[in-house]
């Protein structure tokens, strides 16, 4: 873990030196302060009757998606809550894979924040009273990475677990269908 | 299949120095031995398995659990003949493990979740439905159910269906109306705690345990009364004396099951608490001993590093006196569990032959990969004898009754085991063997799998998964991931086996006919020689097959079998959750042991039932 983050930021900053800016990196640190919270209404994959545009996504997702250290913290908070208990490595077990190109509440990272932080009703359950807006983000980010939708040089290239997975970096990017359209 | 085959009592040290010089090889034999064996072969336990009536009323079709049906007009001259009598689509999709029951011409059928209850019109052509009874569930238990949504079985008994939902209810349905006479709520999905077993009712009770030895719970026996469902008492599997129901009438064979408060002191300070030992799989009961048998899970979490001791009364055998729930013996056959090796299968009783007499005891094809014969009045172990491939034991010791282990297999942080066998889901599963008096032997589906394990610290949050180890299986030496063996529990070795490309994860049926069925995860059902395993019919049914099947007599007098088709469990969860295979560790590492599986089966719910033609 701590390994794995220290190369990103070893890489981060030889890109820094290269290229001489780095958006993965970027905290946001002097913009407007995004508010520090889960919207509770954003839904799952669904209709909206009448014709009305699925709503944008939200403001943060680039934020914590392509940031190094969200997806690190991501990954070890994954491990930490149990999350791995049920979708293990993104194949899945007690709760649906995460590394496929099928998302049962929706695939854009807001949609995911809102299932972890909501619960869904055939099992995930809710944790909103159990982690910050800002730890939820993280988990959310990680989970799309799992898909491969976190940039190559964001990810860690070390898991935090003891098997044979592939690392991070060779993630193959599915498609995330619908929703994800609103994220380009 | 075996090293060698020593006949006389021997020095357990030194078969075990041998098995160590073996290191690939399977455990030595020789510390197996120690009653001689007999030339007389096993015999059913009569009081515990009464003469076949043509029902199906409980899932071990008896007391003795045996899975045999008396039934002989199927045989090995004439099963070629055998075909479809009517199909009954489930409308599930989830792993199917219950067998139908049949009782006076109407069928039951208990489905995984939602945990649909069907009767069939048996007098009927095309057995229509006669009327269908649906507990509704909570949805959210199927996020705390470890290993696919299934439920193991319904029972009948005295003009009432018993089963146990997902969310933890055990009901009882009127069998002729489908009326609820009475729900009791046993479980908490909030703990992490679901039912899946099928209950058995003996003496006027009901007797159901709880699942989510993976979910850090802490398990337990009840026993219901069978006409109000309210509670006659209830065991914890771990805890002080008082709450395991252990007293003056615990007398257990071993002198490690012996001492005060083991269900505490064996545990690190509250790890009793979360610590598992759930009783998920199957009961058995003596009606002349007065005593039921069942076994525990797995200790939690699996991590065995964060919970240093035996661990009691995780994975073992309790026998406990119906009426009071009180403790009479008990055995464990894992000491301080390392692989998820629960010690839930079935007690198969039978009336043994040691020398010149015959003792009542108990057959147990265990997890950990030894068939056990143990003498079911007191608990002592007469034999345990590898019946497939194991390098992570070295043997039983019959004097304390101890596995030996086998110190370079033993998951520790910071490092990964590799070529661990049995696997997490040990020799077999929990699909039971049947056993038939006609022959004498133990049918076994069972698996040959192996796993490489590591171990990381768990972090305890209730109602969330608890274990703390990466798995990933694969096939054991051979390559094959199934094994059908006929097990010859006196001469203590197969009589013949059957090797199967995908993991058996259905349970057996044994007919005095003269046949053996049992399903595949591809979807053929088969029919052997019960003598020699000669495969001698098969049917492709729509899904893979985990399905226990039956036999009974219809109302025009005919034999049926009867199965049902739905892959699904731990073994099929890559099809029936459709996880992915690129992940080696998914479902707690079976996925990459059935990869191919998406490929050759799809999920569904299906009856089947066959019948000779006229």
């Amino acid at each position: 873990m701590y390994s794995g983050s220290r190369a990103s930021i070893l890489i981060g900053a030889a890109l820094i030196l290269t290229v001489g800016a780095c958006d993965r990196e970027e905290r946001h640190s002097r913009a407007k302060p995004l508010a520090e919270n889960v919207p509770a209404g954003q839904s799952p994959d669904t209709v909206y009757p009448g014709g009305a545009p699925m709503p944008p996504l939200d403001p943060r997702a680039t934020a914590y998606e392509r940031n190094a250290n969200a997806l690190s913290q991501g990954q070890q908070l994954y491990m930490q809550m149990n999350c791995v208990g049920c979708h293990f490595h993104g194949g899945g077990g007690m709760g649906p894979a995460l590394m496929d190109d099928e998302w049962r509440y929706g695939g854009r990272i807001d949609q995911i924040a809102a299932s972890i932080a909501e619960g869904r009703p055939n099992g995930m359950p809710a944790w909103r009273d159990k982690l910050t807006s800002d730890q939820i983000w993280q988990i959310a980010a990680y989970v799309r990475s799992m898909s491969g939708q976190a940039p190559k040089d964001a990810v860690s290239s070390r898991a935090d677990e003891v098997s044979n997975t592939e690392p991070m970096t060779q993630t193959k990017r599915e498609t995330v269908r619908s929703a994800d359209a609103a994220q380009r | 299949m075996r090293l060698k085959h020593a006949w006389v009592h021997c020095c357990v040290a030194v078969a075990a120095l041998a098995a160590l010089g073996a290191c690939e090889k399977k455990a030595d034999q020789s510390s197996q031995q120690a009653a001689p064996t007999s030339s007389a072969p096993t015999r059913a336990a009569s009081a515990a398995m009464p003469n076949d009536d043509g029902n199906w009323v409980m899932p071990g079709k008896d007391y003795a659990s045996s899975r045999f049906s008396g039934l002989t007009e199927i045989t090995p001259a004439n099963v070629k003949g055998l075909g479809l009598a009517f199909t009954f689509s489930t409308g599930t999709t989830k792993g199917f493990e219950a067998p139908p029951l049949v009782v006076d011409g109407t069928m039951y059928v208990i489905t995984p979740f939602p945990n649909y209850l069907y009767a069939l019109d048996l007098t009927k052509d095309g057995a229509p439905a006669k009327w269908v009874f649906k507990p509704k569930p909570a949805a959210a238990a199927q996020g705390v159910a470890c290993c696919d949504v299934v439920n193991r079985g319904a029972v009948y008994s005295d003009g009432k269906i018993f089963f146990n939902t997902l969310d933890g209810n055990t009901i009882a349905v009127d069998a002729k109306s489908g009326k609820q006479v009475w729900r009791t709520t046993l479980a908490n999905i909030q703990k992490g705690e679901t039912i899946t077993m099928a209950p058995l009712v003996a003496d006027g009770k009901v007797l159901v345990g709880n699942s989510g030895g993976e979910m850090g719970v802490r398990g337990w026996i009840a026993a219901l009364d069978a006409g109000s469902g309210k509670l006659a008492w209830k065991a914890y599997n771990t805890g002080p004396d008082k709450d395991v129901l252990i007293g003056p009438d615990f007398k257990p064979y071993y002198a490690g099951e012996k001492g005060k408060d083991l269900g505490v002191k064996t545990w690190p300070a509250d790890g009793w608490k979360i610590g598992g030992a759930t009783v998920w799989g199957w009961i058995s009961y003596d009606p002349e001993l007065k005593l039921i048998y069942y076994g525990t899970s797995n200790p939690g979490p699996w991590n065995p590093e964060q919970r240093p001791g035996d661990n009691k009364w995780a994975t073992g055998v309790f026998a406990r006196d119906v009426s009071s729930g009180k403790a009479r013996w008990f055995y464990q056959s894992t000491q301080h569990d390392l692989y998820d090796h629960d010690d839930i299968n079935e007690s198969i009783l039978v009336d043994y032959p040691v020398g010149n007499q015959r003792i009542p005891a108990l057959l147990r094809p265990g997890r950990n990969g030894f068939f056990y014969v143990m003498d079911r009045r007191n608990g002592r172990v007469i034999a345990a004898t590898p019946y497939g491939f194991i390098n992570a034991a070295k043997g039983v010791d019959l004097k304390s009754g101890r596995l030996i282990p086998v110190p370079e297999k033993e998951p520790k942080s910071g490092r990964v085991v590799r070529n661990i066998c049995p696997a997490a889901p040990g020799m077999k599963d929990w699909n039971p063997a049947a056993f038939s008096p006609a022959t004498g032997l133990v049918y076994i589906p069972h698996l040959n799998l192996c796993m490489d394990e590591g171990v990381m610290e768990a972090n305890y949050i209730a109602g969330t998964p608890y274990v703390g180890a990466e798995v990933k299986m694969y096939a054991g030496p051979g390559g094959n991931r199934g094994v059908f063996t006929a097990w010859d529990p006196v001469q203590r070795k197969p009589r013949w086996e059957i090797k199967e490309d995908l993991p058996l994860f259905g349970p057996a049926l044994a007919t005095a006919g003269g046949l053996v069925f049992y399903g595949t995860m591809d979807g053929w059902f088969k029919a052997v020689d019960a003598r020699d395993g000669k495969l001698l019919w098969r049917f492709k049914a729509g899904s893979g097959i985990i399905g226990q099947p039956i036999s009974y007599r219809g109302p025009d007098g005919r034999q049926y079998v009867a199965v049902v088709a739905g892959v699904g469990g731990w073994a099929g969860a890559i099809v029936s959750a459709n996880l992915d295979p690129r992940d080696p560790t998914a479902a707690l590492g079976f996925v990459n042991a059935v990869k191919d599986l998406p490929d050759k089966t799809t999920a569904g719910g299906m009856l089947y039932v066959f019948r000779l033609p006229r």
